[in-house]
């Protein structure tokens, strides 16, 4: 009986190409959770929106989903501005975001879903564009383009996320503000404007996000649910806030994600990353490259 | 003359974050009744040595005795239980708790089981009544912390301390930005809980309060301790000066 | 009031109510009693673990879901294979005992962590115990299982009556034990550890064992609401099992009922219970959920006591 050698190998493949994805997605988390201590449990719901908007503009003007993202950036930036305002008002200024602020999160993921539910349904949707459906093929090797166009383009985008945090004042504030508030003040920084312009940015990545889940797989409104437990899975084992962590993180989630659905079945691919979340938890809190 | 047994060993104590040392070989003992006064810059060590004695941090080597037990490992509860007690540097009372409800606590979870037995109601009320009057917070004893002045939290942080019946109190920083007669206030206080037997740990910053209470020094400076004596000596000390009282 | 004064009261105010809904000639009353009875029962305790302790457990559904699959398990066991005719209370007891021990388990492997994360890991676990039921053929996977309603039911006439009273002896449980544990040395404990925990452990508090007490509790009542579920319903599927309706509910009926007390989440099922019955009935149940996030979210900002802690300044005002 010979190994399924060319099934692994592809199995794995899809799992880098996947884990490049998973990347993106969990940008927004490793700088909300990661650098803010915000944890924003309704992230997959901004990421959801997102793809709903690209299907949108997609099946009324025929128009490329991941350039639609990029064109209403500014509009999920603003809307994450908002969202950490009242969040700060309401819960960080008095201290209770604990309890309180992750109801709050909570109850934002619930009503985007059920919102999503009313308007369009529970069907699946898709879009199309010119890179879905196409395959290269390197011998028994297949990269679907849809899996690597949205691949390319995150790494893309973390590589933009890391040059800004890195070099920018605004970045290296953001990266303060998570040590020293103090500190921060003493720049004539204001703190709170800081961590305005970071959760901006982060639910600014969601639209992003959302526009490579739906050129990869078809979406439906529950779908959010699912990457719950992906995104803070890979924030928490790439040691938090740390985007090249993330990264590594990512890979390596989908890599088995991708294998165990491949062997196994893809029922049990949530319970992989939910499993990964509790496996670190236990073992290395501080994560793969920890801080 | 027979030696008395310390009521605190602390022997070659190191504690690190990440690359940092936070604790650098850290030793020093204390005897049953004595006021110790610990100083040092900031980050020099102090507040994470108190963490590490009572629990709150676990160090990484050395062991640390009290009472003649071996506490390594132990939770902070526990150690408390011993009869170990301290005082946040900021006070953290509980929050939703009325003062007399914040004194009830220590009385239930750590006074008892030092005791063998369970307070009976009335008990519990003439002991907060106690401890209240003690700090000159009885008038206050069905408000909320919210309603206290900053000298009076930490009062209560100090008697809710007191409430563990504690052999050891480490005070961390109890009279940080308060008024001359405040700090006389607690001092004061201090002073009483020794003379009931509290041997004192005093940390504190306000050298005036630190050298007329203490009678023993230590000077911790970047995670190692750099003297230990009698505190005239100690503050003369050309290494404490120029590391600590020079800046 | 003292508490086994409080604990008659409960018991005598349930059984007047079951009393008088016997003249209640409608069926429906008893099938949206028995909805808003049994919410009664998961806020209660989801507020052990969150209102009291301050721990967010995102994973109601999955203890809930617990409940009711092991009834199905004990069901397709003994019943089916008419080796035992096992009675609802007797798979209420189980599925409690079941629960704590998830609970615990639950507790255990995530109680070390702090609050934001513990909260992330209930969402994990819900998800793994979900994903594990639904690829386990026994108990129907995915597709669910099908349980056969007894013709007659012991006590009452009617069924439906039957498990309204099960669920009324339920909620009467957990109020009176909240009650009790709300006035207890533990119910301190548990106070501490939601508004400091670090002082608490410093203060002599075993905080990691109150945790556990409060997640196994608190587990053990989801489960036991969760047991009759297969018998009201007659069908059971992941999906219906561990909707996310429960989680949200649970979470949101003591938030707006208020957290602090006994009394926040019965006001809170309540209230919310009865409108979600009937926006379902009027509009839909997507609507009636969509209400209940809105609510939370508005509530959690606006008034975060809940509705206790808004009638609270009014009681004050009175007595003086």
């Amino acid at each position: 009986m010979s190994f399924p050698l060319d099934l692994l190998i592809n199995a794995i493949i899809a799992g880098l190409l996947l884990g490049g994805f998973y990347a993106a997605v969990t940008s927004g988390i490793s700088i909300a959770f990661g650098i803010l201590d915000i944890v924003n449990i309704a992230h997959p719901a901004f990421i959801i929106l997102g793809s709903y908007i690209a299907y949108i503009v997609n099946s009324q003007f025929g128009l490329d989903p991941i350039i639609t993202s990029i064109v209403i950036l500014p509009a999920f930036y603003a809307l994450g501005a908002i969202v950490y305002q009242v969040y700060y008002v309401s819960f960080e200024r008095r201290g209770q975001e604990a309890l309180r602020g992750l109801a709050f999160f909570f109850g934002l993921l619930f009503i985007t879903e059920v919102v999503l539910i009313l308007v369009f349904g529970v069907d699946y949707r898709y879009v199309e564009a010119i890179y879905i459906g196409p395959t290269l093929h390197f011998g028994f090797v297949d990269l679907p383009l849809r899996m690597l166009i949205p691949c390319l383009v995150s790494l893309l985008l973390i590589l933009v996320l890391q040059v800004y945090l890195t070099r920018t004042f605004i970045g290296r504030a953001i990266m303060a503000v998570a040590q020293d508030q103090e500190a921060l003040r003493l720049m004539a920084a204001d703190p709170i404007r800081i961590k305005r312009i970071a959760f901006g940015i982060s639910i600014a990545t969601a639209s992003l996000a959302g526009a490579f889940l739906i050129v990869i797989q078809p979406v439906e409104p529950s779908v959010g649910r699912d990457y719950i437990g992906r995104v803070f899975a890979i924030c928490v084992m790439g040691g938090m806030g740390s985007l090249p962590g993330t990264v590594i993180a990512a890979i390596l989630l989908g890599v088995v994600e991708s294998i165990t659905a491949t062997f196994y079945g893809p029922s049990w691919a949530p319970a992989v990353s939910f499993g990964f979340l509790l496996l670190t938890l236990a073992f290395r809190p501080a994560g793969i490259l920890g801080r | 003359m027979t030696a008395v047994a310390p009521l605190l060993e602390v022997d070659d104590v190191s504690k690190r974050f990440g690359g940092f040392v936070a604790l650098d070989g850290v030793s020093l003992t204390v005897t049953p009744g004595e006021r110790l006064g610990l100083i040092g810059p900031n980050g020099s060590g102090k507040s994470t040595l108190v963490n590490c004695l009572c629990g709150a941090l676990h160090n990484e080597s050395g062991t640390v005795r009290f009472d003649g037990t071996n506490v390594n490992g132990m939770t902070a509860h526990q150690r408390t239980r011993l009869g170990m007690a301290r005082s946040f540097q900021l006070p953290r009372p509980f929050t939703s708790l009325s003062l007399v409800d914040n004194l009830r606590i220590p009385l239930i979870y750590s006074a008892n089981v030092r005791r063998g037995s369970h307070f009976t109601a009335a008990e519990i009320e003439e002991r907060c009544g106690e401890l209240l009057r003690l700090v000159g917070l009885d008038a206050k004893s069905r408000r909320l912390p919210r309603d206290l002045t900053q000298v009076e939290m930490r009062k209560l942080e100090l008697a809710r301390a007191m409430g563990a019946d504690p052999k050891l109190l480490i005070a961390d920083e109890a009279m940080a930005g308060l008024s001359h007669s405040e700090i006389e206030d607690i001092l004061k206080l201090l002073d009483r809980l020794n003379e009931h037997g509290i041997t004192i740990i005093l940390i504190e910053h306000i050298m005036r309060a630190v050298m007329s209470f203490s009678q023993r020094l230590v000077v911790l400076v970047s995670g190692k301790k750099i003297a230990d004596g009698n505190p005239q000596d100690v503050i003369r000390d050309p290494e404490v000066e120029r590391a600590y009282l020079g800046q | 009031m003292r508490s086994w004064l409080f604990t008659v009261v409960v018991i005598v105010a349930g059984a007047a109510l079951f009393a008088v809904s016997r003249f209640i000639q409608n069926d429906y009353f008893f099938f949206a009693g028995y909805v808003v009875l049994q919410y009664i029962v998961l806020s209660t305790a989801w507020n052990i673990l969150g209102g009291y302790c301050g721990y967010v457990n995102f994973g109601t559904a999955a203890l809930f879901a617990i409940g009711a699959y092991t009834s199905v398990t004990i069901h397709k066991l003994l019943v089916t294979s008419r080796i035992y005719p096992v009675s609802i209370p007797e798979l209420i007891i189980i599925a409690g005992v079941v629960s704590a021990i998830v609970g615990l388990g639950i507790g255990y492997l995530t109680l070390r962590l702090r609050g934001a994360f513990f909260s992330i890991a209930t969402l994990a676990l819900a998800v793994v115990i979900q994903t594990f039921i639904t690829n386990w053929d026994y108990v129907g996977g995915s597709r669910g299982a099908y349980v056969i309603r007894p013709q007659t039911a012991p006590l009452v006439g009617s069924y439906i009556q039957y498990l309204f009273l099960v669920m009324l002896v339920l909620a009467v449980l957990s109020i009176a034990v909240a009650r009790l544990i709300e006035r207890s040395r533990l119910g301190y404990g548990f106070a501490t550890i939601r508004d400091d925990e670090i002082a608490a452990e410093a203060s002599g508090v075993p905080t990691l064992r109150l945790k556990l007490i409060a997640t196994t509790l608190s587990g053990a009542l989801m489960g036991m609401a969760g047991a009759p579920l297969p018998y009201y319903v007659g069908y059971l599927d992941p999906a219906s099992g561990f909707n996310l309706a429960y989680a949200v509910n649970s979470i949101a009926m003591p938030v707006i009922g208020g957290t602090t007390t006994w009394i926040g989440p019965l006001i809170g099922a309540v209230l919310l219970g009865t409108l979600q019955q009937w926006v379902t009935v009027t509009i839909s149940s997507a609507v009636s959920l969509l209400i209940v996030g809105l609510l939370l979210v508005g509530f959690v900002i606006v008034a975060p006591n809940g509705l206790v802690g808004l009638m609270r300044p009014l009681f004050e005002r009175r007595h003086r």
